[in-house]
């Protein structure tokens, strides 16, 4: 709100609080990437909340130096709703990870897309759960052993794109904590997308599964098993740029034809979805970018169409009568 | 001639879709213009629309109208409107002995007979009539035959054979018709077959008892002698959503409402939704936690923000009502109870969810808690809900009950600009050096700073805080004190909470302490045993928590304490471990109301105890 200050850079944005997340956690640069995001924006302190849920990822707000909430487990996008839909000028931020905000908070996840509602839903997502210490998440892989599944799991993991653009979606993009400056880019574009912009975060939990993502995203692998989704760009990738994503008859394959690459469009559900099906690569970026009608503003232009009514006009409405 | 009554049941029955709600609330609103005071009692089943005929299906609307005072809606019916057999079987064994029945014959064939579950087929094979008079009227044929010239289906005519039963009521109650004819005009605003054909059967009905006035009573009922004042009709849950609304507009603040559909509490929802032009921002969430935590996210953000819910929505409610005490924001949760465990009765009454609000929550949380006496006292009380919540920055819960919710009744409506017009809250400003989002004021109040507001941001949660620095702590030490600040902010509340009244002389034999719903019905026993000379007094409590503070001392002025409830004593429990004075208990969860006369039963035996004890 206010401007006359000089614009803040991402240390101002540090709180006095210790951080207790695991050394080596992927959330420290998630940490740093967001306050760096908030002082390129230009952001004040008191214009942006924070709101989490339960997890290792909900600590987060502790550590920004804005409005913020670590509440109960899985409402924290619940919560943020409410503050967004009563104080729409706000940068409300939705902290969440892949158990409290698919698992426990499942339900809220899938309304607040219906709905439309412009919050930012950062999931961070390590497959595990974390604070309770290694139990399988709803995005642990099928048949992997965790501490409740000694035998591998037997439940099929939710993919966070597939379920976003199966509940209406109008933002849902997947970068990576081992990543900051893409990471920025996205955090960029979520803030900016009106709606509600879900940001789904690779993150590496080195305590309890470490490595997850070392098939799309170790060094040795990152260049031929992920693509970088830029709107209108073809989806070239390969350490020599030698590989492109096809058109197949009902999915997206890989091949070397390079001129018959498929170029990316955001507001392409059917490519958004096939993207999230891609097996041996994965895409990071924008998986969809599309402008719908937005739910606070709608219920603020609502509550502002008339001028403000009286309750004593109201009480004296309809049907009343005098005792003399 | 007419019978000058003063005071007088009637029943209205029927099928659940026979519109006997909308014939009783039109009886009871023109009752109420005419100047009569009156109470109503909506009983209709959880199905929208069970088998027709069935006894199942039976939906009734009791209304009590007199020209005095009137404070329930009445124990046994002097009148009974059956539209079929399903509603006499129902019915009949409420009615005071030798009451009027107005049957429509029309639905008394061997088919509904048989629906309703009848052996016999004929009505002069129900032996117990005979206690009855019996006033007979063919009100389908005759509500056919009245719109036969009007250009509508023959299944809509049907459905206006309400309208010609209350017509009929209107002549032998001398109730004005204009009324209801102007309330059908602008209901049907545009759809004049449909203007034309209630108001036909309207008339039809009405004519219809001049026709047979001879044979039968004719009577009227005087007006009240009711506070001067514009009067308007309320009912319980209307009352919650005005008052919540006349309480943002005197803190200055929008309200908030994050709610889920449930019975009997819907209506509160339904009602707000309508006034977005006074700023009411209403949010119909997933479930009933994301109801209550938007409501809190809404208060974060310096809303006024309510939740309202009946007894298995606060069930799930409880852990973010629990943040909402922890995180020492203000939270209005409206719990508009109604029969349990589980799913339990969903349309009928009871008052067994106070144990529920006062400790269904993990750890050591405390909450305020009001309730509700009669609809025309919501308006006040969802008012001071709200006022209680913004003052100490704490959750509130009203309890308010299906019957109360349901029920209307003739309510002044208080000036504005005198009452009601102002509560006076604190919001952080910006400037504040070294602020601290948990330090508190001589009431142990923390200020609460609202996003937006420079200088102000600060982080708070679930887990417990440091007392002085407001950041996350798990010293031993400092955990109970919390606990203990907490406890001690709400009960500094009683100081900011009006003394408690006493109906009857503030010391004697007998003191009987009741709360919510029940208050028409036990301040009407309690009256009649007064003026028969017995040493009883009423104690109606409408602050659960914390108590007023002279309740202690009213309580031992007395020999001994009855708590008259519907529910197997929780008040109970709760005044005898914290006043240790053995109070009894009478108790009664039948999902219906409590009636006067077994009250008086049951104090007279009291009286009659307390009595034999002194000799």
């Amino acid at each position: 709100m206010q401007s006359n200050s000089e614009k803040l850079s991402a240390k101002d944005f540090a709180t006095d609080q210790a951080i207790r997340w695991c050394p080596g956690c992927g959330d420290y640069a998630i940490l740093n990437s967001v306050k760096k995001v908030l002082s390129t924006l230009g952001k004040r302190k008191e214009d942006v909340v924070f709101i989490s849920g339960i997890g290792c990822s909900s600590r987060f707000p502790y550590y920004v130096d804005t409005y913020g909430m670590h509440s109960i487990h899985g409402r924290a996008v619940a919560i943020a709703t409410g503050t967004k839909v009563h104080n729409p000028l706000l940068s409300v931020w939705a902290i969440t990870g892949d158990g409290d905000g698919l698992a426990i908070g499942g339900n809220h996840f899938i309304h607040a897309l219906r709905r439309n509602i412009n919050i930012n839903i950062l999931i961070f997502n390590n497959e595990i759960y974390g604070l309770t210490k290694g139990q399988y998440s709803p995005t642990s892989q099928l048949g992997q052993r965790t501490k409740t599944s000694p035998l591998g799991t037997i439940e099929k993991p939710f993919d966070p794109a597939m379920l976003a653009l199966g509940a209406g979606a109008t933002f849902f993009a997947r970068t990576t904590a081992s990543d900051p400056k893409h990471l920025q880019e996205i955090l960029l574009r979520a803030e900016a997308h009106c709606g509600t912009s879900v940001v789904e975060i690779y993150q590496n939990c080195v305590i309890f599964n470490d490595e997850a993502f070392e098939q799309f995203l170790g060094k040795e692998n990152r260049d031929d098993h992920s693509v970088v989704l830029q709107h209108g760009k073809p989806l070239v990738f390969g350490k020599g740029l030698d590989k492109a994503v096809q058109w197949g008859h009902h999915e997206l394959l890989v091949s070397t034809a390079l001129d018959t690459a498929v170029i990316h469009d955001e507001q392409n559900l059917s490519l958004s979805f096939l993207l999230a099906r891609l097996e041996t690569v994965k895409p990071l970026g924008v998986y969809r970018c599309v402008q719908e009608a937005e739910y606070a503003s709608n219920m603020d232009d609502g509550v502002k169409k008339e001028s403000r009514k009286q309750v004593s006009e109201l009480l004296h409405s309809g049907s009343t009568w005098e005792i003399e | 001639m007419k019978t000058t009554l003063e005071h007088i049941i009637i029943l209205f029955s029927g099928d659940s879709g026979d519109g006997m709600q909308l014939t009783g609330t039109q009886f009871s609103d023109t009752s109420a213009r005419m100047g009569n005071d009156i109470a109503t009692f909506p009983d209709y089943p959880s199905e929208i629309r069970a088998p027709s005929g069935s006894v199942f299906g039976v939906s009734g609307f009791q209304v009590h109208i007199g020209a005095r005072e009137i404070y329930t809606p009445g124990d046994q019916p002097d009148v009974l409107v059956a539209m079929n057999p399903a509603a006499l079987k129902v019915k009949l064994p409420l009615l005071k002995k030798g009451a009027t029945i107005i049957i429509n014959d029309d639905a008394f064939d061997r088919s509904g007979f048989k629906k309703a579950g009848y052996e016999v087929s004929s009505l002069e094979a129900i032996g117990e009539l005979k206690n009855f008079k019996l006033i007979h009227a063919p009100i389908t044929s005759q509500t056919e035959r009245a719109l036969e010239a009007i250009d509508l289906d023959n299944k809509s005519k049907r459905r206006c054979k309400n309208f010609y039963a209350l017509g009929l009521c209107y002549f032998i109650f001398s109730r004005d018709p204009n009324l209801t004819k102007a309330w059908i005009r602008e209901k049907f605003e545009g759809k004049d077959a449909l203007v034309n054909a209630n108001i036909a059967a309207l008339e039809a009905g009405y004519h219809f008892g001049e026709t047979i006035e001879a044979s039968i009573s004719i009577y009227q009922i005087p007006e009240a002698p009711l506070e001067k004042g514009t009067y308007r009709q309320i009912n319980g849950n209307t009352g919650i959503a005005w008052g919540l609304m006349q309480a943002a507009e005197a803190s200055g603040l929008d309200l908030f409402i994050g709610s889920y559909p449930i019975t009997p509490a819907t209506d509160i929802l339904q009602e707000l939704s309508k006034h977005a032009g006074f700023g009411v921002r209403t949010f119909q969430a997933e479930d009933e936690i994301a109801a209550i935590c938007a409501a809190i996210g809404a208060s974060f953000s310096g809303a006024l923000a309510v939740t309202t819910t009946s007894g298995p929505g606060l069930a799930l409610k409880s852990e973010a009502l629990n943040l909402a005490v922890m995180l020492e924001l203000p939270l209005v949760v409206i719990n508009v109870q109604r029969g349990g465990p589980s799913t339990g009765l969903p349309t009928k009454t009871e008052q067994a969810d106070l144990l529920q609000v006062f400790y269904g929550r993990n750890g050591e949380s405390p909450v305020i808690v009001l309730a509700a006496s009669r609809p025309g006292d919501t308006f006040a009380m969802a008012f001071e809900a709200a006022r209680l919540s913004l003052q100490h920055m704490t959750p509130v819960v009203l309890l308010s009950d299906g019957f109360i919710a349901n029920g209307s009744e003739p309510w002044r409506i208080p000036d504005l600009r005198e009452e009601y017009h102002h509560i006076p809250i604190h919001l952080a400003q910006a400037s504040e050096e070294d602020f601290k989002p948990y330090n508190r004021n001589l009431q142990l109040v923390r200020p609460w700073a609202i996003p937006g507001t420079e200088g102000m941001q600060h982080r708070i949660g679930g887990l417990e805080k440091d007392f002085e620095t407001g950041d996350v702590s798990y010293d031993p030490e400092n955990q109970e004190k919390m606990v203990e600040v907490r406890a001690k902010k709400v009960s500094m509340v009683a100081s900011n909470i009006p003394e408690q009244q006493v109906e009857g002389k503030t010391h004697g034999q007998l003191l009987v302490i009741s709360w919510g719903g029940t208050y028409g019905a036990v301040r009407t026993a309690v009256k009649r045993l007064q003026v028969q000379g017995h040493e009883i007094s009423l104690v109606h409590l409408t602050y659960l928590n914390p108590f007023p503070k002279n309740l202690g001392p009213l309580i031992a002025n007395f020999k001994q304490v009855l708590i008259p409830e519907l529910n197997k004593g929780q008040l109970l429990r709760i005044i005898n471990a914290q006043f240790h004075c053995e109070a009894k208990g009478y108790h009664k969860v039948q999902g219906l109301p409590f009636t006067i006369s077994e009250l008086i039963t049951a104090f007279e035996k009291e009286l009659k105890l307390v009595e034999y004890a002194k000799q």
